[in-house]
C-alpha cells in the first residue's frame, strides 16, 4: 500500500471554527504539496481518470506537469478540458469521477486530482496567466443567454475565438448556480469575480437585468445576433406537495440560498435583505443544495437536521460535503418524509409530520426505493428548507412555443446542441435537466464549437 | 441622453406616496398592462417589485407610483433626478387578461389606484365600458384620479372617513352599485389583500370574470425561488411568473395573508437601522 506514498492530507479549517463563518472550509495546497501529490502519479497508468472525467481532461498530462513545477503548462492543458479549473476542482463530484476510477483507489487512496486541479487553477488566477486569444475578429455577434457554468464557456470560448459576444443574465449578479446557489464557504465569491473580470477583458459584455423571454423574445435577439445560445439553467423549485407547504417559515432551498449567498442576508441589516431562521430548522432531502442549505443555516445558529427519504448510502451530495455537514454538527434523519406540515399558531411552521419509511425493491436508480410503513410521528421545527430538486426554467419556452422541449420541460437538442430553432443553440441543465457544473460547462465547450463551425459554414 | 436605470423624475403625489419616472428603454418597448418590474436601490438593497404604471415607447421611459413604507421605498424616496437605480429587470409577470368582456368594474384601493390606470386604459381602448372604483384612508390619499377619469366611463370615490365620495371601503361602493342593479361581465382589483379579498367575496356569483392582482413578497422575480409561491385552485403557483393576476375566486386568501406576514418584524428592523445610520 504505501509503496504508491501517502495521499496528502487537505487541510481544512476545524469545525468548531469554520461552524460560525462563512470563509472557505478547505485550503489550498501549497506549491509543494502539489508537486508531491501530483508525483504519486505511477508511471504505466492507463488513465482510467481521463475516461472517468466528464469532459476528458488529460490528469496524467497536467499531474506531469504539475509534479516538475510547470504550473503554466498544467494549467494550459487543463482549461483545453475544463476552461476554469478553480472552480471544477472545488465543486465537482471527484469521488465518483476520476478519483473514483483512480487505479490508486485499488492500491490505496486515489490521487486527490480536485486538489492539485484547485492548485493549478487558483495559480494561474493569481498569477494572471493570459489564455490564447485569437487575433482576428470574426464581426459576428453571438448572445449567451445565462451566466451560469455552460454560459461561462459558451463566452469564453467564441470571445477567445474572434466573436463579439452579449451575456444577458436575469439577476443583478452573474454566475448562475455559482453565484447564487453555492455558499461562499464552499466557493468564494473573488474566484468568480475574477472569472468574470477575464470574461470582460475578452471583450463579452455582461448585461444585468435583461429576462429573455420578456425584456427580449427570443425572436428579436435573433434579429440582432447571428447566434444565440440558452443555459438558463434548472433553477425552477419541485415542491413536496402536501398539506401545510405554504406556512410561514417553510423556504426553498434556493430562497434561503438566493437570500443568503446572493443578497447576503447574514449580514442583516448591514444589507436589506432578511431571512428569518428558528431554533430548529429541518432541511428536506440529501443532494448538494440540501447540504449547502443545512450547512449555511447552522452557520446563522440554528440546530440543523436533515430528514431524508432513503439511507445514508443513497444520499446524493459530494462525499466530502457529506462529512463536512457532520463535523459541523448538522444531524441526519433517514427514512422519513414529510406528510404534513403542521402551525400550532396558523401561520408559522411549528412542526413536520413525519412519515417513516423503509427500504423497498430498487427502483430505476439501482437505489431501494422508499417504502412508506404507515407509521408517523410530529417533529417539532420552527423552520423548513426544502431541497428535492428542480425542473428546466421554462420561462424562454413558455414565451417561445416554436422552441421543441421534452415532456420533461428540457430543451431538444442535438448532440451538439442545435434546437429546432436554425441559430438558436442550448447546453447545461436546460437541456439536461440538473446535472453538474462540468457537465454544463462541457455542453458549453461542444456548442462554442459548434456554433463557430457553422457560423464559419455562412461565410 | 440619459443613461439606462437613470431616474428622471421622482416627486411626491400625496403624503408618502411618490411617482418615479426611470430611463429603461428596453422595458418600455415589452412593457404591457398589468406587469411588474424589480428594482434594487444599492447594491446592498433588496430586491422589490414595482407595477409598471405607465410607459413611453418613444422617450424610452417607464413610470412606477409606490409608498414610502419601508427600507427599500424610503431610499427610493431620497433618490434625485440624475441618479441611477442600482439594477433593474422586467418587464415581468403575465400581461392582465384583457379583451372585449362589455362592462367592466376596476377597484383600485391605497397605492393599488396608481396600477388600476393601464389596466383600465387598456381596457377602455378594446371598447369596454369602464367602471372604476378608487378608495382610500382619505380624501388627499386619492392619486391619478385625474388620468384613471380619462379612460373611464364612470370614477367612483370612497374614503375610511369620509372626506370624500362615499364613507366607507371600495367593496361597500361594489356593493351599492350591484345592488341597485348595474350588472359587470369583469371585474379587477389592485390593492391590500383585505380589500382584493372583500372584493372577491362580494362579486362572487354576481360577476362571472374576477381578477385579482397579488402582492406576494418576492426574491427572484423570473420563477426560481418560490417566495412568492401561492396555492390557486388548489395548485401551487407563482406570483412572479404565472401572475401576478389571478381568479380571484380561486385565490387561496388565507395563505396570501400567511405568506406576507413572514417578515414583519425584520421590516421594522431595516427601517429603523435605516433611519438611525442614514445610509442612502
Ligand atoms: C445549491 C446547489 C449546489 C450545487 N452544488 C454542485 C456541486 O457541488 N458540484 C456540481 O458539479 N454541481 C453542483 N450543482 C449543480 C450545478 O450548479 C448545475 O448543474 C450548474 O450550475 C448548471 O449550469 P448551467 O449553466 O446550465 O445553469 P445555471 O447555473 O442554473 O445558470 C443559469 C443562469 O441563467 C439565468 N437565467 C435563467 N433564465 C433566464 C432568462 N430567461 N433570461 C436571462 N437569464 C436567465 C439564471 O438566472 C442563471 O444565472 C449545485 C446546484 C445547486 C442549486
Ligand atoms: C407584483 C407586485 C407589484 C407591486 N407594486 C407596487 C407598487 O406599484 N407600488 C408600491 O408601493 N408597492 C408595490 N408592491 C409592494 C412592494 O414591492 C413592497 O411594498 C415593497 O417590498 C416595500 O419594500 P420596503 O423595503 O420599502 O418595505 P418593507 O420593509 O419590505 O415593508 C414595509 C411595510 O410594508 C409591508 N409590505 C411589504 N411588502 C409588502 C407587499 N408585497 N404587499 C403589501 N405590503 C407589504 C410590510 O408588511 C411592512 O409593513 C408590489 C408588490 C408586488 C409583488
Ligand atoms: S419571486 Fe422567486 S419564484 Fe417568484
Amino acid at each position: 500500500m504505501s509503496k504508491v506514498g501517502k495521499r496528502v492530507q487537505i487541510r481544512t479549517r476545524p469545525p468548531e471554527e469554520r461552524r460560525r463563518d462563512f470563509n472557505e472550509v478547505e485550503l489550498t495546497l501549497e506549491p509543494e504539496e502539489a508537486m508531491k501529490e501530483a508525483s504519486r502519479d505511477i508511471k504505466y497508468c492507463v488513465a482510467p481518470c481521463t475516461r472517468g472525467c466528464p469532459v476528458g481532461v488529460e490528469v496524467p498530462k497536467f499531474l506531469k506537469l504539475t509534479a516538475e513545477g510547470n504550473f503554466k503548462e498544467a494549467y494550459l492543458t487543463l482549461i483545453q478540458r475544463t476552461p476554469v479549473p478553480s472552480i471544477t476542482g472545488r465543486v465537482c463530484q471527484q469521488e465518483v469521477q476520476c478519483e473514483g476510477s483512480c487505479v490508486l483507489r485499488r492500491a490505496g487512496e486515489p490521487i486527490a486530482v480536485g486538489a492539485v486541479e484547485r492548485f493549478v487553477g487558483d495559480w494561474a488566477l493569481e498569477n494572471n496567466i493570459e489564455v490564447p486569444v485569437s487575433a482576428e475578429k470574426k464581426h459576428k455577434r453571438v448572445a449567451v443567454v445565462g451566466s451560469g457554468p455552460a454560459g461561462i464557456v459558451v463566452a469564453s470560448d467564441l470571445a477567445r475565438l474572434g466573436y463579439d459576444v452579449t451575456m444577458f443574465e436575469a439577476y443583478h449578479v452573474p454566475g448562475g448556480v455559482l453565484a447564487y446557489g453555492i455558499p461562499e464557504f464552499r466557493l468564494p465569491k473573488r474566484i468568480l469575480n475574477k472569472e468574470f473580470d477575464r470574461l470582460r477583458s475578452l471583450g463579452v459584455d455582461i448585461q444585468l437585468g435583461v429576462v429573455v423571454g420578456t425584456t427580449y423574445t427570443l425572436k428579436e435577439l435573433l434579429q440582432d445576433y447571428n447566434a444565440v445560445f440558452l443555459g438558463v439553467g434548472a433553477g425552477r423549485p419541485m415542491f413536496l406537495n402536501v398539506p401545510g407547504e405554504n406556512y410561514a417559515g417553510i423556504y426553498t432551498a434556493n430562497e434561503f440560498l438566493t437570500r443568503v449567498n446572493l443578497m447576503k442576508a447574514y449580514m442583516f441589516p448591514e444589507y436589506d435583505t432578511p431571512i428569518h431562521l428558528g431554533k430548529r430548522v429541518a432541511v428536506i432531502g440529501a443532494g448538494n443544495t440540501a447540504m449547502d442549505a443545512a450547512r449555511s443555516a447552522l452557520r446563522l445558529g440554528s440546530e440543523v437536521y436533515i430528514v431524508y427519504r432513503r439511507g445514508r448510502q443513497e444520499m446524493t451530495a459530494r462525499a466530502v460535503e457529506i462529512e463536512h455537514a457532520e463535523e459541523e454538527g448538522v444531524k441526519f434523519m433517514f427514512w422519513a418524509a414529510p406528510a404534513e406540515f403542521l402551525s400550532s399558531d396558523g401561520t408559522n411552521v411549528s412542526a413536520i409530520r413525519i412519515m417513516k419509511l423503509k427500504p423497498g425493491e430498487p427502483d430505476r436508480s439501482g437505489r431501494p426505493r422508499p417504502v412508506p410503513t404507515g407509521e408517523t410521528f410530529d417533529f417539532e421545527v420552527d423552520t423548513v428548507i426544502t431541497a428535492i430538486g428542480f425542473y428546466p426554467n421554462p420561462l424562454i419556452p413558455s414565451h417561445t412555443p416554436e422552441l421543441k422541449v421534452d415532456e420533461k420541460g428540457r430543451v431538444v437538442v442535438d448532440m451538439e446542441g442545435r434546437t429546432s430553432i436554425p441559430g438558436v443553440y442550448a447546453g447545461g441543465d436546460i437541456v439536461t435537466g440538473e446535472s453538474t457544473v462540468i457537465e454544463a460547462m462541457g455542453w458549453g465547450r461542444r456548442v462554442a464549437r459548434a456554433i463557430d463551425h457553422d457560423l464559419s459554414l455562412k461565410g | 441622453m440619459p443613461a439606462e436605470r437613470e431616474v428622471l423624475l421622482n416627486e411626491e403625489l400625496a403624503q408618502d406616496i411618490y411617482k418615479m419616472v426611470v430611463y429603461s428603454p428596453r422595458i418600455a418597448r415589452a412593457a404591457r398592462a398589468g406587469q411588474f418590474i424589480l428594482l434594487m436601490v444599492e447594491d446592498r438593497g433588496e430586491r422589490v417589485p414595482m407595477t409598471l404604471v405607465d410607459w413611453d415607447k418613444e422617450r424610452g421611459t417607464i413610470e412606477m407610483a409606490y409608498q414610502a413604507v419601508g427600507a427599500t421605498t424610503v431610499k427610493m424616496s431620497m433618490m434625485k433626478p440624475g441618479e441611477r437605480l442600482y439594477y433593474l429587470a422586467g418587464p415581468l409577470g403575465q400581461p392582465s387578461r384583457v379583451k372585449l368582456f362589455g362592462r367592466v368594474v376596476i377597484v383600485g384601493g391605497g397605492v393599488g389606484i396608481p396600477a388600476i390606470y393601464p389596466i383600465a386604459r387598456e381596457l377602455k381602448r378594446l371598447g369596454n365600458y369602464v367602471v372604476s372604483i378608487i378608495g382610500a384612508r382619505t380624501s388627499t390619499l386619492i392619486t391619478y384620479e385625474d388620468r384613471i377619469r380619462e379612460v373611464s366611463d364612470e370614477v367612483h370615490i370612497t374614503t375610511d372617513d369620509g372626506s370624500r365620495g362615499l364613507k366607507g371601503y371600495t367593496v361597500d361602493a361594489l356593493k351599492r352599485l350591484l345592488d341597485s342593479g348595474e350588472r359587470f361581465d369583469a371585474a379587477w382589483a389592485v390593492g391590500p389583500a383585505l380589500m382584493m379579498k372583500s372584493i372577491s367575496e362580494a362579486a362572487a356569483g354576481r360577476i362571472p370574470v374576477s381578477y385579482s392582482s397579488l402582492n406576494s413578497l418576492m426574491v427572484c422575480g423570473v420563477g426560481m425561488c418560490g417566495a412568492c409561491r401561492i396555492t390557486v385552485g388548489g395548485q401551487i403557483k407563482l406570483t412572479c411568473v404565472d401572475g401576478p393576476e389571478f381568479d380571484s375566486y380561486s385565490i387561496s386568501w388565507n395563505e396570501l395573508a400567511i405568506r406576507l406576514r413572514t417578515y414583519r418584524k425584520e421590516e421594522m428592523i431595516s427601517l429603523e437601522t435605516m433611519r438611525s445610520v442614514g445610509r442612502v
